[in-house]
């Protein structure tokens, strides 16, 4: 992967006012995955999103990372779950058609 | 516009301490978070009111207006028609806010920008650091000021920097020093400062890159039948054996007499040397004769 396809962690840290130490926590539990190329650490532009909502909770809710990371499983399951439903509606709404 | 009653959001006293707001205000959005609700209507029209509760109520004086004004709906209006008659002066903060994935204009309700103007920044984290200005600079040194590391102390912007100057610096190098350019905003880092060397040189010596080069003049009869020779190099005198039947033109490496090799200390281009053989002029008769004879021979 080019460099240049890359945000590199200092250059994050400094944009969004967040410790160099929170962005290593966030990897050392899996939450995130940082990239070294030549021993400098970057973090991939699509992982920007879940970057910026884990600051948001643990900043400005003071959530910890043990409840960023709980948190971050319920979402996903919340998530899975709402796709579910909605895929469910579409099918009693297709059964209710054929009732009519 | 509905008033809204920013205690009941909060769900706290009239009466409550900044810390009782602080700690309603933590509560709540941790329940009503969009990021916490996704896809979730009303917890992001809850939230946005939790939002905007706290932003009146954690700022005495924005409090002190709204509860001047808030409690009679009649009077705000009051408020608000003498507010545009002293010339729409608004309360819009400097800093922008995190955005919590909904659009900024729908943040706050009619009510709120009725009553101070829009939103202003209070969150410290939310506001966007901006890193300084980089400041550039040219510094002039000699070619022999840059043939040993040295120390020099510059004055950029009225701070006076002390700088080590490393040996084999090349004209047009720039180097950088990390936070000396102009100053951050919101906290932000400095900018750096960016200083371009600009090397004159007024040595006999050409440089091309870590190798130095030069050109001697070798008499004639020192080219032909060979002998001593004292050179200048840059760091002094050495003595050169000049071998019998030198060419005019030749070349010689003078290993590890060049320039310092840039942050390599102890390592060194090389020197080339080449000779000018000079032909003698003004020659006496006797020696004319001499050379005629000479020239017979071969």
């Amino acid at each position: 992967m080019k460099t240049t396809d890359l945000i590199p962690v200092q250059q994050f840290c400094e944009h969004y006012n967040v410790e160099i130490s929170f962005i290593n926590t966030l990897n050392e539990f899996g939450l995130i995955q940082i990239v070294r190329v030549e021993t400098k650490p970057f973090i991939q532009p699509e992982q920007l999103k879940d970057i910026e909502k884990m600051i948001r909770l643990h900043y400005d809710l003071q959530i910890n990372i043990e409840g960023i990371e709980a948190i971050s499983h319920l979402l996903t399951r919340v998530n899975q779950l709402q796709e579910e439903i909605i895929a469910l509606k579409n099918k009693t709404q297709f059964f209710d058609q054929d009732d009519l | 516009m509905e008033f809204i009653d920013y205690y009941k959001v909060l769900e706290i006293e009239k009466s409550a301490s900044i810390d009782d707001i602080k700690k309603a205000y933590r509560k709540l959005a941790r329940k009503y978070h969009p990021d916490l609700n996704p896809n979730d209507e009303s917890a992001k029209r809850k939230f946005q009111q939790i939002n905007e509760a706290n932003e009146v109520l954690s700022d005495p004086e924005k409090r002190k207006k709204y509860d001047q004004y808030g409690k009679d709906w009649q009077h705000a209006e009051e408020f608000e028609k003498a507010r545009q008659q002293r010339g729409q002066q608004t309360y819009q903060g400097s800093g922008s806010q995190t955005n919590y994935g909904f659009e900024q204009d729908d943040d706050f309700s009619e009510y709120f920008a009725s009553m101070f103007g829009g939103r202003s920044g209070s969150g410290s984290r939310g506001q966007v650091k901006f890193r300084g200005q980089d400041f550039n600079s040219e510094l002039k040194l000699n070619l022999l000021d840059v043939y040993k590391t040295h120390q020099q102390t510059l004055t950029v912007n009225g701070k006076n920097i002390r700088l080590t100057i490393p040996a084999g610096v090349e004209h047009g190098q720039t180097i950088k020093i990390a936070g000396y350019g102009g100053p951050g905003a919101n906290g932000g880092p400095n900018g750096d400062l960016y200083i371009t060397f600009s090397i004159l040189n007024n040595t006999k010596f050409k440089r091309e890159g870590n190798n130095l080069h030069t050109s001697v003049d070798v008499d004639l009869y020192t080219a032909v039948l060979g002998g001593e020779l004292t050179v200048d190099t840059i760091d002094g005198k050495v003595k050169l054996t000049v071998a019998p039947e030198t060419q005019n033109g030749t070349k010689i490496k003078l290993k590890n007499k060049g320039f310092p090799v840039y942050k390599q200390e102890g390592q060194f281009g090389d020197l080339y040397i080449t000779y000018n053989v000079k032909i003698p002029t003004n020659l006496s008769e006797k020696q004319k004769e001499l050379f005629k004879e000479l020239s017979k021979t071969s």
